[in-house]
């Protein structure tokens, strides 16, 4: 913590607050006065002791640019959900599924360094059906397991691309 | 409004529907996750989505709020899910779980 | 009318709960078991809604369903993490 720039933690410790507040409003629902302040206190603790766990390393001018293109991101990503999943509906409900599906474990390196960035593409991969993350190594080495060959030769490459667009990598 | 609700609704019971099936036919560990973890995500989405619609027909502000709050998990478990699914495969690759696999060649690199 | 409709999803979801419950009774091994619980416990949260919505109390079950899915990941975490390395972890029907 003290090896931060002051700057740094207040912006982050402000983020967190702020997270924090907007879901406490919207999970207690009432606007008086003793529930918003119940609420900023407790709010206030929270991030005051853990501002540096949410956002660990932050940086501010290209923060605003990132989360616009994660949110640009995000529709397309339901969109492959959706394809992924009426692929596996159908891998399930075929007659024989144990012929048609054929399971094994792949690897690729990546070349995304950052460490939200590999976080990004091992949960995108691990949403899409066909394909879990098994492990990412912090040098960019990702094992996943996928369900049959097809689903796993072409997706997690565009998808690293898109990640490593979102990043700027 | 009242068709599209239903609609979604099918929809995401068709997508639980193609979660159970599959863990109950899939051959083995990892491939049983496929369906546990996604197929039941989709299907959450769907559900809670078109339950959210039909919250949202009165529109009140503590129908948005419940609305809201329905959204709420859904964003939720998208974020858990994927943890969750790796928290388990993780746990069966330290266990040294050998995967099901048609032929012998287990490990198909890629570069 | 509606009500009707969520009637017959609410049976629908508990036939399937009973489905994914043979896989957590049967499974060979103990994170197969891990995974019909980690099945039951999502469909839980939607048929909490449901219930919510067939007595007229959204507001009060969708807290509950809210509080429920948290539950259910984190005991989804803790228990795979406790079964790391476990004896119970390998197939049931090949050890000795």
């Amino acid at each position: 913590m003290a090896n931060l720039k002051p700057n740094k933690s207040k912006i982050s410790f402000l983020i967190t607050f702020v997270i924090l507040f907007v879901i406490w409003i919207i999970l207690s629902g009432k606007f008086d006065l003793f529930h918003i302040s119940l609420g900023l206190i407790s709010c206030f603790l929270v991030s005051y002791f853990s501002w540096d766990h949410l956002l660990p390393d932050l940086d501010v001018r290209t923060l605003p640019g990132v989360w616009i293109r994660f949110i640009r991101y995000i529709p397309w990503l339901l969109y492959q959900i959706l394809v992924a999943n009426i692929h596996l509906l159908y891998l399930v409900f075929h007659p024989r599924t144990q012929e048609v599906i054929d399971p094994r474990i792949m690897r690729f390196n990546t070349r995304l360094k950052d460490g939200m960035a590999l976080v990004t593409l091992a949960n995108s991969i691990t949403l899409t059906p066909g394909t879990i993350t098994i492990y990412i190594s912090v040098f960019g080495e990702v094992t996943f397991h996928v369900i049959d060959i097809q689903s796993g030769k072409t997706l997690p490459f565009i998808m690293e691309a898109k990640v490593a667009e979102i990043f700027k990598e | 409004m009242n068709i599209i609700v239903i609609l979604l609704m099918v929809l995401g019971l068709i997508f639980f529907t193609g979660g159970a099936v599959g863990i109950i036919r899939m051959p083995d560990f990892y491939s049983r996750l496929h369906p546990a973890g996604k197929l039941d995500t989709m299907g959450v989405f769907m559900i809670m989505t078109s339950l959210s619609l039909y919250t949202l027909q009165e529109f009140t502000f503590s129908a948005l709020l419940t609305a809201v709050k329905i959204m709420l998990i859904v964003v939720f478990v998208f974020i858990t899910s994927p943890t969750a699914t790796h928290a388990i495969v993780d746990a069966g690759v330290r266990a040294g779980m050998v995967p099901w696999t048609k032929d012998e060649t287990r490990e198909h690199i890629l570069e | 009318m509606m009500d009707t409709v969520f009637y017959i999803s609410s049976i629908i979801i508990c036939i399937l709960m009973a489905l994914s419950l043979y896989r957590a009774v049967v499974g060979p091994t103990v994170l197969d078991r891990l995974i019909g619980v980690n099945a039951i416990g999502s469909k839980t949260t939607a048929l909490l809604i449901l219930i919510g919505l067939l007595y007229h109390r959204v507001d009060m079950f969708v807290d509950i369903a809210l509080a429920y899915a948290m539950l259910n990941f984190i005991a989804v975490l803790a228990a795979s993490r406790y079964f790391q390395k476990r004896k119970g972890l390998y197939d049931e029907g090949v050890r000795k």
